[in-house]
Formats: C-alpha cells, structure tokens, sequence
C-alpha cells in the first residue's frame, strides 16, 4: 500500500517536471531578441551571428532543441550559460547553498513565532490578548513578503542600523570555505565571527520570508489546537489534575500538529518561490537574484536550468511532506 | 449564554469597522485615481533639478506645494502616488476579474464534471504550482514585452490556479450534496445544475478570492516595476517609485516611505474586505 502509493506519486512528479520543462522550454524561446546578437561586439558580421547560434543550438526547431536538451540534462549537462560561458548546472549548484539556507532559516523562524503565537493565543483564549495577537495575525498574513522586507530594510536597515540589509557576507571578509553553506560551514570550523556576520546578513530576509509563513502556522494551530481542546482525552487528563500549560504543550499539541504539517508543505514552496524577489531587495547572492539577472540578460539556458531546479524544490518538498504525512498519522500508515 | 451573545456582539462591532476601514481607503484611492489632475498638487512627470530630495512638509528644509517631498529628480511624491494609483486600481480591477473568471470556471467544471475534464485541469493546476511565480511573472513579462496589457496577462496566466484550485474543491463538496442530487431527479441537466445550483453556492467564496486577488494584482505590478520591466519608466508607478527609493533610502528616505506605505494600507484593504465580506456571507463561520 505504502510502496503503491509512493511510485504513484513519483510518476505524478515525474509528470509535472516533463510539464514544467516544455512549458519553459516553449516560453523563453519565443523571447524577442536575439540573445545572440547582444552577446557578440557591435562590429559582428552575419556569420559570426549565424556561427554562434549554430554553436548553441538555436538554428534547430524547438522540438529538436527539446530533444537534444533532454539528452543532454539525463547525461547532467544542463547546456552553457550564454552570459557567463559556464556550464549552467555548475552556476546553479554553486547559488543553491545560498537560497537552501535562507529558506530552512525562514522555515525554522516561521514555526517558532507562528509556533508562539498558536500556543500563547491559546492558553490566553478568551482574552483581550488573544484578540491581539489574532489581528497581528490577520495583518502579517495579508501582507506578502515583498513588502515586509522592504519595511524591515527601512527600520532594521536605515532607522535603527543594527543588521546589515545588503549581500550575504561582508565582501572584506576571509572566507576560508570549501562548501557554498556558510551559515553551516561556518559552524563546524566554529568561526563564529563570520557565522555572527552571515546570521545578521540573513536575518531580515528570512524574517521577510518568515512572516507570512509564521501567521499562516500560527492561524492553523491555533485552530486545530482549540479543536483538540474540547475532546474527551484532554479533558480527562485535565480532571487528573494536570496544569493548562501541560494540557496544551503534552496533550493537545501533538495531536494538532499534523493537520498543520500538511499545509505547511504546501506553504513552505511559497516561501521558496517568494526567496526571488526577497533575494532581489536584499542584494543575497542567491538562485533568485541569478534568475532575474538571467531573464534580464536573456540567458536561455541558465533561465531554463534555474526554473527547472525551483520546479524540483517544489516537487521534493511536497513529496517528503506526504510521505511523512503517511508516516506519522497511524490511521494511514497501516490502512 | 449571556458571554456568547456578547462575544457575537463585539465580533460584529468589530467586522463593521473594518469593512468601513477598508471601504473607506479604497473609496479615497478610487476617488483620488479618477480625479488625479485636479486632487494632484504637481504635474507627476515634472523634473526641477532645483528641488531635488526636498523633505516632506514637517521636517526643516520643505518647500510648499510638496507635501511629501521630491525624489531624486525634483518630482513631486504625493502627486506620484496619486498617479500610480491609476495604474494600480485598474490592474487591480482588470487583472482580478479576469483571473476570477478564468479561474472560477476551470475550478467549477474540474470540480463538478469531474472526469477527464478534472484529470486535465488538476495536472495543469500541478505543473502550475511548481512554477515560482514571481519568476514566473518576470519571464513572461520579458517575452511579452512590457506595458499594462503584458502585466494584467501575466497575472491572469499565472494566477488563475487560486480560483481554480478553491473552486474546485468546493465544487466537489457541494457536488455531494442531496440538493444537487434532487435538481438532477427534477430534470436539471448538468451544466444547468452547474450554473443554477453550484455557481450560487460557490460565489461567497470566489468573491472573498476576487478582493484576495486585486491585492496580488497590486503587489504583482509593485514587483514588476520594481524589477523595472513593468510599464515604460516615466510613468508613475508604486513598485517604480519604490525601487527608487530603495535605491537612494539612506538619502531620501520619503521616496521609499510614502509608496510603501500607500501599497500596505492597499493590500490590507483589499485583504481585510475580502475577511469581512467572508463573515458577513458566512454566519456559520462566526
């Protein structure tokens, strides 16, 4: 049943990458302008034109371009960047780490304050505070992250200069790294120097990333929290005499977890998708920023690597969260 | 008891308040959009390289007639802001309904149909959503090209899977209901079913999704000038006013205050009326 169900949803996937693949494929090749022409010096004849087309493929109809593409990505060659003449996978896989780390940090921060804010909105139901922190709430959800973190930039960034709203390191610094994790890296060769300066480069960014994310959990917990409160077990070992703070944390919680779980996948390749413009604002050398600089310089291939690897994110996390969906509700596992 | 119905009260008090303040903003932003050269107190598009970065009215240094200040270029921000409000209420209205109505109507037929009109629809919905939008929005603004017409298509292209996805979900629930059961034995055939029963049950929630969705439309044109591949950079726009002033935000603050804070009270209103309009359809829900 449970193997059953896995191969379904890998051939589900596997559906929705070929999708996506065609898609983009199909999209940038219809880009007016020659991104040829723009990468050859202005005095270029006719045939260096013809000849650099040739080279990258470009004289050949789209299905054939598709074909020889695919090829290509089953080998792991995912073409050459026009604008940088590296290998795209290389580009790529060299800006992951980055976009990898500001995404887990914003995660982690979203389920810790949306985690407060479910926990505290509930032992305090029924009070003003509990209206409090539902309107915060309501406002941190309706307000995307693009916007926060243009709020965070002018108070953290320029009202109270504490955190650095630029880049991902400060370009003075030594880096003695061998990975491209340096939030991690920097931890294990215990430098913490330079892990305090990446954390305060990352920190508004992925509280902008956070916010959302951080309602959106709180708002659902909250819910399934109060839901939980009312049933039977909780009440029982509410008569046995336990205090409300372990009621909720022991009792209630691990029950009303799951249905947030769910969703939170879902949210979590939102948060992903939004790292794009956030890395943008915020100068963070990461996958989003090479993508709108990409699309900018009209790098096919490198454009077309980078949706096809956020296409990949996506899919992968939408699949572990399923599966762990099965694996941590029992009803599932064995039905 | 008596808590209960005091609860209810106070919970309708508060609903009220918030449609009004919601209503009202948007009220005051359509007036201001519509009447913009007789409200604007400056030509929005007049640079005067003599008042650059004045600050706005209350700090040292302001000059009159500009209220919140110039940007980098001696043009005035408030007269700014009430032309970007243009642009911005008609891709809001534009972009919206159109989404809405693509992607209501995917929803409902994948979700009452069922089928292989839902087998099509739900694998489409899913390669949508491995998309990142916002990369997804760039790219096509750069193969279409720039201008109003390219960012409400952009946004209906890339959108319409919020309606479809909740349609169609609610679709399936009401599907399932007797009442739909009793129009078919009545006679109904299934897309008079469709429109005549489902449609109206679904339409509190597609309307929710509709106000929902002119504050994406505004933030999704904020992102696009901002990137600067929005409409041609004279123009006054949000997202343009604000990549300006993100650019010189330790010089002029203002530049970058004034936009952001017109785009949040937007987003909020738009926001905020879709919450109140959902409580006001929805009783049960309360």
């Amino acid at each position: 049943m449970f193997w059953q169900k896995l191969i379904a949803r890998i051939g589900t996937t596997a559906v929705t990458l070929i999708g996506v693949a065609v898609i983009v494929f199909v999209v940038i090749r219809v880009v007016p302008g020659n991104p040829v022409a723009m990468m050859l010096p202005p005095g270029a004849t006719e045939a260096d034109v013809a000849r650099l087309t040739a080279l990258y493929g470009l004289d050949k109809s789209i299905p054939a371009q598709f074909l020889i593409w695919v090829q290509g990505v089953l080998q792991g060659d995912f073409g050459t960047s026009i604008t940088t003449r590296q290998p795209v996978l290389d580009l790529v896989l060299g800006r992951l780490p980055a976009t990898l780390e500001l995404s887990i940090m914003a995660l982690v921060m979203a389920v810790i304050i949306g985690g407060i804010a479910a926990l505290t909105g509930t032992r305090l139901r029924g009070t003003k505070a509990e209206g409090a922190i539902d309107v915060a709430n309501g406002m941190a959800l309706s307000v995307p992250d693009f916007l926060w973190g243009l709020a965070l930039i002018l108070l953290f960034g320029v009202l109270v200069p504490v955190f650095h709203i630029s880049g991902r390191v400060t370009p003075s610094l030594d880096l003695p790294f061998t990975t491209g994790f340096y939030l991690f890296e920097s931890l294990f060769r215990l430098r913490f120097d330079l892990w305090a300066d990446i954390v305060s480069h990352m920190l508004m960014p992925a509280l902008a990333l956070a916010i959302p994310l951080a309602a959106i959990i709180g708002q659902l917990l909250k819910q399934s929290l109060k839901e939980t409160m009312h049933l039977d077990y909780v009440t029982l070992s509410r008569t046995k005499g336990y205090g409300e703070n372990h009621v909720i944390t022991r009792e209630a919680l691990p029950n009303a977890i799951l249905p947030t779980l769910t969703l939170v996948g879902v949210q979590f390749t939102f948060l992903i998708g939004g790292t794009v413009i956030v890395e943008r604002l915020f100068s963070y050398e990461g996958l989003g920023n090479m993508a709108i600089d990409a699309v900018i310089n009209r790098d096919l291939p490198l454009i077309q690597g980078i949706v096809i690897l956020f296409a990949v994110i996506f899919t992968a996390v939408n699949l572990v969260v399923d599966l762990l969906y099965t694996v941590l509700n029992p009803r599932l596992r064995h039905g | 008891m008596a808590d209960l119905t005091d609860g209810r009260g106070a919970v309708k008090r508060r609903i009220g308040t918030r449609l009004w303040l919601a209503g009202g903003w948007l009220t005051l932003l359509l007036l201001a959009a519509v009447f913009a050269p007789l409200v604007a107190p400056q030509d929005p598009l007049a640079q005067d390289l003599f008042l650059t970065r004045l600050p706005p009215f209350w700090e040292e240094g302001a000059e009159a007639g500009y209220w919140l200040g110039t940007d980098s270029l001696g043009r005035d921000v408030l007269s700014r802001i009430i032309y970007g409000a243009r642009l911005a209420l008609v891709v809001a209205l534009v972009a919206g309904s159109i989404t809405c109505l693509i992607g209501s109507a995917l929803g409902l037929m994948a979700g009452f149909l069922r089928g292989w009109v839902d087998l099509v629809i739900s694998r489409l919905i899913d390669i949508w959503m491995a998309f990142p939008p916002v990369l997804f929005s760039i790219l096509l603004i750069a193969v279409i090209g720039p201008g109003l017409h390219s960012i409400i298509l952009a946004i209906v292209i890339i959108d319409w899977t919020r309606f479809a996805r909740v349609v169609r979900a609610e679709a399936m629930a009401q599907g399932a209901m007797d009442y739909v059961a009793s129009a078919q034995v009545a006679g109904r055939g299934r897309i008079g079913t469709m429109l005549r029963e489902i449609l109206p049950n679904v339409l509190p929630t597609i309307v929710v999704l509709l106000t929902l969705e002119m504050g994406i439309a505004v933030i999704v044109e904020a992102i696009l000038s901002f990137v600067n591949l929005s409409i041609s950079t004279d123009d006054p726009t949000w997202g343009g006013m604000i990549a300006e002033g993100r650019a010189s935000v330790y010089q002029a603050w203002w530049v970058l205050v004034f936009p952001l804070i017109t785009l949040f009270l937007t987003v909020l209103a738009f926001s905020q009326l879709g919450e109140g309009l959902k409580d006001r359809f929805d009783p049960v829900l309360r």
